[in-house]
């Protein structure tokens, strides 16, 4: 590292580099936004406003404080991508109210209370998420 | 210290290791939850523990990285700081509103939280590393805004050198992709698509270039290598860093509604992304072999040696497992991902922190260097947490494969819950080895304590 490659050639190496390949980030960036309207489900998401207020409630109850959705949040409770494939609405339902177990030593999840229409906003979330094309995540049905 | 002002760093890098301490603590919270489930049930609810865990984190590093700057830029630009009372201002107001935002997380159900401080009006919070309720995520705006302004405008009136440069662009670019923190639409697959722009281009982009930058200033002092052949180094990394970095953003993109072209741009990319970091090692290892002086801080100089280390293992060799589309279709959100979190945000950034710490501390406390006494206390400290990690990385990686192979790779694959019950030794063995991080965290607060004869600065 002498002779001809001085700390003003490495800088500009550094700035365009860096610019070229922020620009093929940001064509590639462009290309997904044509692409996403194919695998997002966003016409299902504009016509259930269901499904907005269910993903609020999945953000203000902090649910990705615990649970994995599409593999991003935290690793201590299961996966709830698919859980609409996995149990069925009136199972996400039940299960939801029915919390905590208070099985000892077992991870307890509280009871948040939410009403009835609540739980149909959270279950139109879940059925939602659960048809994204994820490119066939995860492996199976477990999560 | 040859700079009056440069003693306001004192304040923020006191901030950090309180944090620090904190952080520590309720991870071994969540980590007896992995275990006896209902521990601590319902009073701090694990995702509780986990958000004050992180938030703690990630804002320690921010007021190490402040700390760091307000250190060396004075002495790389010459010049006092532009002003050290609005430093000072600042770090308190950021204190502050850390430690509300911390009181908030434990006194208030998130939910009632989220109404209180205005979440209606532009919802951004309950996503993961960005659950800061509004006001706070302001306020962090503000403190950024309020701090490059004042380093800024000192790199203006002095001396410009490509250290104070490189790290003057990666606090900017940290400021700016923090932005997208405030953009959640009900659209999940964009939500999750620009809350990597924050999390991925924070850690792989632009706060490698505060850590080169750090790096460069610590081995210049302690080495007294040439500027010249350092700042090289300095340019040679940070240009594989972005080259690499930016677009193996898209290892994040494989599953979450992306197109799958992803799986390409992403994979190869950042199976790049370990170079800069074994550049980083040989950079570390390459100016030490070739020190000009003995500095007397022996401690600082292990610390950076360390953060070349282990931020290559911990970012480059643990990033690299798990880093191409068809392996992480299996470790996707899995053990192995915590395991990687964990080592590289320690290798990386921590160390970097407390190289910094360790070098300009005693500095602001009127010595060269700690007596021996202190240091080979904090040396010791140096092993305990560094051995402890690579521990925890190791019991959780071990975990997260059993893990893979029971839930997702199996014929008969098992249920999340009881893949978990399968996996408790790890999770006991990785309890254990925290409480060693917590004596060595401690070891190195008492490293602070520790008289002893010291040459004067
Ligand atoms: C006493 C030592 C520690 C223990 C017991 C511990 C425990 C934990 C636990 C249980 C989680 C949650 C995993 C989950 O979501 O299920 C976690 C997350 C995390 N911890 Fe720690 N931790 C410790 C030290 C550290 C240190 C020193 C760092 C940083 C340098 C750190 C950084 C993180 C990060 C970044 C996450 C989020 C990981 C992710 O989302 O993949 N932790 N920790
Ligand atoms: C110092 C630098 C780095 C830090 C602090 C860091 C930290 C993290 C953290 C905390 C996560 C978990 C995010 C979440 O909770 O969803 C993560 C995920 C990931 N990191 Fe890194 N990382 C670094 C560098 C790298 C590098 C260089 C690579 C590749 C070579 C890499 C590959 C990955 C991958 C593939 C994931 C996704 C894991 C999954 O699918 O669950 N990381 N990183
Ligand atoms: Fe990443």
């Amino acid at each position: 590292m002498s002779g001809t490659f001085t700390t003003s050639t490495a800088r500009n190496i550094f700035f365009g580099g860096t610019i070229f390949f922020a620009l093929v980030f940001l064509a590639l960036t462009y290309q997904n936004e044509q692409i996403i309207p194919q695998r997002d489900q966003h016409l299902q998401l504009a016509s259930n406003p269901d499904i907005a207020a269910g993903k609020k409630l999945w953000e203000t109850h902090q649910c990705i404080g615990r649970h994995t959705l599409l593999g991003e949040g935290a690793y201590f409770a299961p996966e709830l991508g698919n859980v609409y494939k996995r149990r069925g609405p009136d199972f996400i339902k039940a299960w939801i109210a029915s919390q905590p177990t208070h099985t000892p030593g077992r991870r307890q999840m509280p009871q948040f209370g939410f009403t009835d229409k609540e739980l149909d906003e959270l279950v139109a979330f879940f059925k939602y998420v659960s048809e994204i094309d994820t490119a066939k995540w995860p492996p199976n049905i477990q999560g | 210290m040859q700079y009056k002002s440069q003693a306001v760093a004192k304040y923020y890098f006191v901030g950090a290791i309180a944090l620090f301490v904190a952080q520590i603590l309720f991870g071994l919270v969540m980590g007896l939850q992995y275990v006896v489930g209902d521990f601590l049930f319902p009073e701090i609810p694990f995702n509780v523990a986990r958000m004050v865990h992180t938030n703690a984190l990630i804002v320690w590093l921010l007021m190490g990285f402040m700390g760091s700057a307000y250190y060396l830029v004075p002495e790389e630009t010459e010049t006092e700081l532009f002003s050290p009372k609005l430093a000072i201002a600042m770090f308190w107001i950021f204190l502050v509103a850390a430690g509300l935002t911390v009181v908030g997380y434990l006194m208030v159900p998130y939910a009632a939280l989220a109404k209180m401080t205005g979440n209606d009006l532009l919802p951004t919070m309950g996503r993961e590393f960005l659950e800061q309720p509004l006001p706070t995520k302001l306020g962090i705006v503000v403190v950024a805004l309020a701090f490059l302004f004042n380093i800024t405008m000192t790199v203006l009136k002095g001396r410009k050198t490509a250290i104070s440069l490189v790290l003057l662009m990666g606090l900017w670019g940290l400021a700016i992709f923090f932005l997208f923190s405030f953009y959640n639409p009900s659209n999940l697959v964009r939500d999750k698509f620009f809350w990597w722009w924050t999390v991925h281009l924070w850690v792989e982009g632009v706060w490698e270039l505060i850590l080169g930058a750090i790096l460069a200033f610590v081995l210049i002092k302690v080495t007294g290598v040439d500027r010249e052949v350092i700042e090289k180094w300095l340019y040679v990394i940070i240009t594989l860093t972005l080259i690499t970095g930016i677009i193996g953003t898209g290892h994040h993109y494989y599953w979450i509604g992306t197109p799958e072209y992803w799986q390409w741009w992403g994979s190869i990319f950042s199976a790049l992304e370990p170079i800069p970091f074994f550049a980083m090692t040989l950079f570390a290892f390459n100016m030490v072999n070739r020190r000009r002086r003995e500095h007397p801080n022996k401690a600082a100089t292990l610390w950076a040696l360390g953060t070349g280390v282990m931020s290559f293992l911990g970012a480059g060799v643990w990033g690299f497992l798990h880093t191409l589309a068809p392996v992480n279709f299996y470790t996707h959100g899995t053990q192995i991902t915590a395991a990687h979190g964990h080592m590289a945000f320690y290798g990386a950034y921590v160390m970097v922190v407390i190289t910094m710490i360790s070098y300009s501390m005693p500095l602001m406390r009127g010595r060269a260097a700690n007596s021996n006494k202190a240091q080979v206390m904090e040396m010791w400290s140096f092993w305990l947490m560094t051995i402890a990690i690579v521990f925890i990385t190791l019991f959780l990686t071990a975990a997260g494969i059993l893990q893979v192979w029971l839930q997702r790779v199996s014929a008969n694959p098992m249920s999340y819950m009881d893949t978990q019950d399968q996996l408790s030794l790890f999770y006991w063995l990785r309890e254990g080895t925290g409480v060693i991080f917590l004596i060595g965290l401690l070891t190195y607060i008492a490293s602070f304590f520790v008289k002893g004869e010291t040459a004067k600065a």
